[in-house]
């Protein structure tokens, strides 16, 4: 008998007691009602503080003002090479317009090796959604969000959020979301509090996350 | 290599060592009252945590009721996203499969990230036979595994371990494993944080095939969830060209709208946190985008005979949070190498006994008495395993299992007398380290010295005998558990009269009692 045959008789012998119905509706499961959920501004406000929470860069711009700011999250970095500009990754989809001139553009995309990713100081990325209670940002891989590794392997995140993007919790979130795409759910930099239960700051993900919240005219 | 938890002695034996280690026991307390802490702040921010915990049960129970035809959607859903399902009936069978692929792929090495199932069925040992280096990626997990060592906590799996010690196994050990430590490492958390990342970079970014467990599989639509802090998770997830996870079979949940109660529940419960820094998932194989070849190995190794038992059964629902280590009075005073398995504190004395069956080591069968009986295990679990209702259950199965097999007085004086006794109150606890002495620092690293190595200090004092068969029936309490745990914060206030004053507690609450909130 195969595996798959030996465990799956075995599971139905093991559950012998339970009467033969529609799986679907054999336990039903009641969630909470969603609670009195902040709206509007107050979603986009408490989206800020959460974020905030986890020693992550937050700063807020109508379109005007965003370019400023990615420019500015960028300006403080020291680039690994010695040429002095700073390389970096940009997928494609990243709004041009947000890019600083002054930096050499690494486009993604599956051509680019890891040691190459390894090369850059910093991704800026888009998101698909923001979720106000947990101030988490979750990347589906789209257009303007890179590849997974994209995102990962640079030491500097900058993430441009709209602020239409944002839902008040995760059931909000998840309801948006395509289970066919990958996900990436990013609360704060990466951290760790396996020493002595201290809270580091990155460890393999990049170190420095620094969220530009948008709030389009 | 690191240790494994064969041979370690039966709880009590275990449990006195570990008691003698002053170290671990102040790294024990301050770790779980910490976490205790942050995970009543954030659950007290949900409006409705009970009907969230309610709704996670009911998730987990339809998913167990129905295992067989979950199990064969979610194949269908896997292969359908480009994945390749492997079923395994036990740990030589899943661990052949992943040696398999890797030996394929013509790789001396994976990286691993921090996985419960792959521990159970020690597949860096297998890997090792095989000529295969697994390395692990999880900070605490290369704390382990570069110091030989054992992991103690669920969630913090190298909590025995202090800074001065960690910094002096990372210098020893890095540089024999991979890129050394730098010369002038200093014990601070964020320079050994710093080192590991160094150290482990060079192999997340030349891997090949990396091996990850899953938090939660999705029936409907073959998604794989991972859980984690750093984003080494994410680097073995993404980076290499292969990845096999290894998958216990009561991961499934049925729709991938029901990962919106588990991703609250799980943080919250567990790290104390809204939300953990990282969460991943994947559908199979991405174009373009991390693996292009994804395998999947279905775990039995005894699950199957967890799920024959309609009392034990729940569980199958343990999502691994270890809030229940974290309340544990038990645990918080043996520390998890004392459980002589890969599931410590509560759900461990539950799940290991049902997954390797009662009666046939004292090991295994000393499990369902490491407990009072408390009920804060419950009480915390997001789930709702009736974790005292279980352990009650198992300790009649270990007694019928011994009737048996005509050994019940060794059952019997072993765990009642020793570890039932010794451990359910504080100043017995303190009576006995006095006895003991101050012994060495056994207890870390137990799964190399302690079986067969040094002899146990000192003797149990008392009257460790007479210990009544009817220990079992709950006794009522003069006190409830949850009053006495605010009044002397878990039994670590002054204010008490003894040292940890837990003599004054509840004996023995009726298990459950404490339910609800
Ligand atoms: S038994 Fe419950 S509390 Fe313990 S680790 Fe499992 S889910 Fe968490």
């Amino acid at each position: 008998m195969s595996a798959r045959e030996a465990i799956l008789q075995r599971a139905r012998r093991a559950l012998a007691d339970v009467p033969a119905g529609d799986p679907v509706t054999d336990v039903p499961v009641v969630r909470p009602a969603p609670g009195p959920a902040p709206e509007g501004a107050a979603v986009v406000d408490l989206f800020a503080e959460r974020v905030a929470d986890y020693r992550a860069v937050v700063e807020r711009a109508d379109t005007g003002g965003a370019a400023a700011l990615v420019a500015g999250a960028l300006a403080a970095r020291t680039p690994l090479a010695g040429d002095g500009r700073l390389r970096i990754l940009v997928p494609p989809g990243f709004p041009d317009g947000l890019v600083p001139g002054d930096v050499d553009v690494v486009t993604d995309g599956p051509e680019v090796t890891v040691a190459e990713l390894d090369r850059c100081d910093g991704v800026l990325s888009t998101a698909a959604v923001g979720i106000a209670e947990t101030g988490t940002i979750v990347l589906d891989h789209g257009p303007g969000q890179g590849r997974r590794a994209a995102t990962l392997v640079p030491d500097l995140h900058v993430c441009v959020v709209r602020s239409d993007q944002v839902v008040p919790g995760v059931p909000d979130a998840v309801a948006l979301l395509d289970p066919a795409r990958p996900h990436t759910w990013i609360s704060g930099p990466s951290a760790t509090s396996d020493i002595e239960l201290d809270r580091v700051e990155g460890v393999h993900g990049p170190r420095t996350l620094h969220v530009v919240l948008l709030t389009p005219h | 290599m690191s240790g494994t938890f064969l041979g370690t002695p039966a709880f009590p034996t275990a449990a006195r060592t570990a008691l003698e280690d002053s170290q671990l026991r102040r790294n024990l307390a301050h770790a779980t009252g910490t976490i205790r802490a942050k995970r009543a702040g954030v659950v007290s921010e949900v409006d409705d945590w009970e009907q969230l915990r309610l709704a996670g049960e009911a998730i987990k129970d339809r998913v167990l009721r129905h295992l067989p035809d979950y199990l064969e959607q979610l194949e269908r859903s896997l292969v359908a996203a480009g994945a390749t399902v492997h079923w395994a009936r036990d740990a030589a069978e899943a661990n052949r499969i992943v040696v398999d692929v890797a030996q394929r792929h013509g790789t001396d090495e994976v990286v691993k990230v921090k996985s419960m199932a792959t521990q159970e069925i020690e597949l860096n040992e297998a890997l090792a036979a095989a000529g295969i280096h697994a390395w692990e990626t999880d900070l605490a997990e290369l704390i382990v595994q570069l110091g030989d060592d054992l992991p103690s906590h669920i969630l913090v799996p190298a909590i025995h371990r202090n800074r001065a010690e960690i910094r002096e196994i990372f210098l020893r050990e890095m540089g024999r494993a991979g890129r050394a430590a730098p010369d002038d490492l200093t014990d601070e958390p964020a320079r050994l944080a710093a080192a590991a990342r160094t150290h482990l970079r060079e192999k997340f970014l030349r891997a090949k095939v990396a091996v990850s467990g899953a938090n939660f599989a999705v029936a409907e639509t073959g998604t794989l969830t991972v859980v984690e802090s750093e984003g080494n998770g994410r680097m073995c997830l993404t980076l290499p060209e292969v990845l096999v996870s290894v998958v216990g079979i009561e991961k499934v949940l049925p729709t991938f709208q029901d990962l919106d109660v588990m991703l609250q529940l799980l943080p919250r419960s567990s790290t104390g946190e809204r939300m953990n820094p990282y969460t991943s998932t994947w559908t199979g194989v991405t174009p373009g985008d991390g693996p292009q070849e994804v395998h999947v190995v279905l775990l039995d190794n005894g699950r199957t005979d967890v799920l024959a038992d309609p009392t034990g059964r729940q569980a199958l629902r343990c999502i691994r949070c270890s809030a229940c280590l974290n309340v544990c009075p038990v645990y918080e005073r043996t520390g998890g190498h004392a459980y002589g398995s890969v599931y410590p504190g509560p759900i461990g004395a539950i799940l290991t006994p049902q997954l390797r069956g009662v009666g046939t080591d004292a090991q295994t069968d000393s499990l369902p008495y490491a407990s009072s009986l408390c009920g804060a295990c419950f009480e915390v679990c997001p789930v709702r395993i009736d974790i005292p209702e279980v352990l009650v259950h198992l300790r009649g199965e270990v007694v019928r299992a011994h009737q048996r097999a005509s050994r019940v007085p060794s059952v019997q004086d072993m765990a009642m007398k020793a570890a039932s006794w010794t451990l359910s109150s504080a100043a017995r606890t303190g009576a006995a380290e006095k006895v003991a002495g101050l012994g060495g620092r056994l207890a870390g690293r137990l799964g190399r010295t302690a079986p067969g190595g040094r002899a146990v200090l000192g003797a149990l004092p008392g009257p460790a005998s007479p210990w009544a068969d009817s220990r079992d029936v709950p006794v009522p309490a003069a006190e409830s558990f949850r009053s006495w745990w605010e009044r002397t914060d878990g039994g670590r206030s002054r204010s008490d009269n003894t040292d940890g004053g837990r003599s004054d507690g509840p004996a023995d609450p009726a298990p459950g009692a404490e339910g609800g909130r």
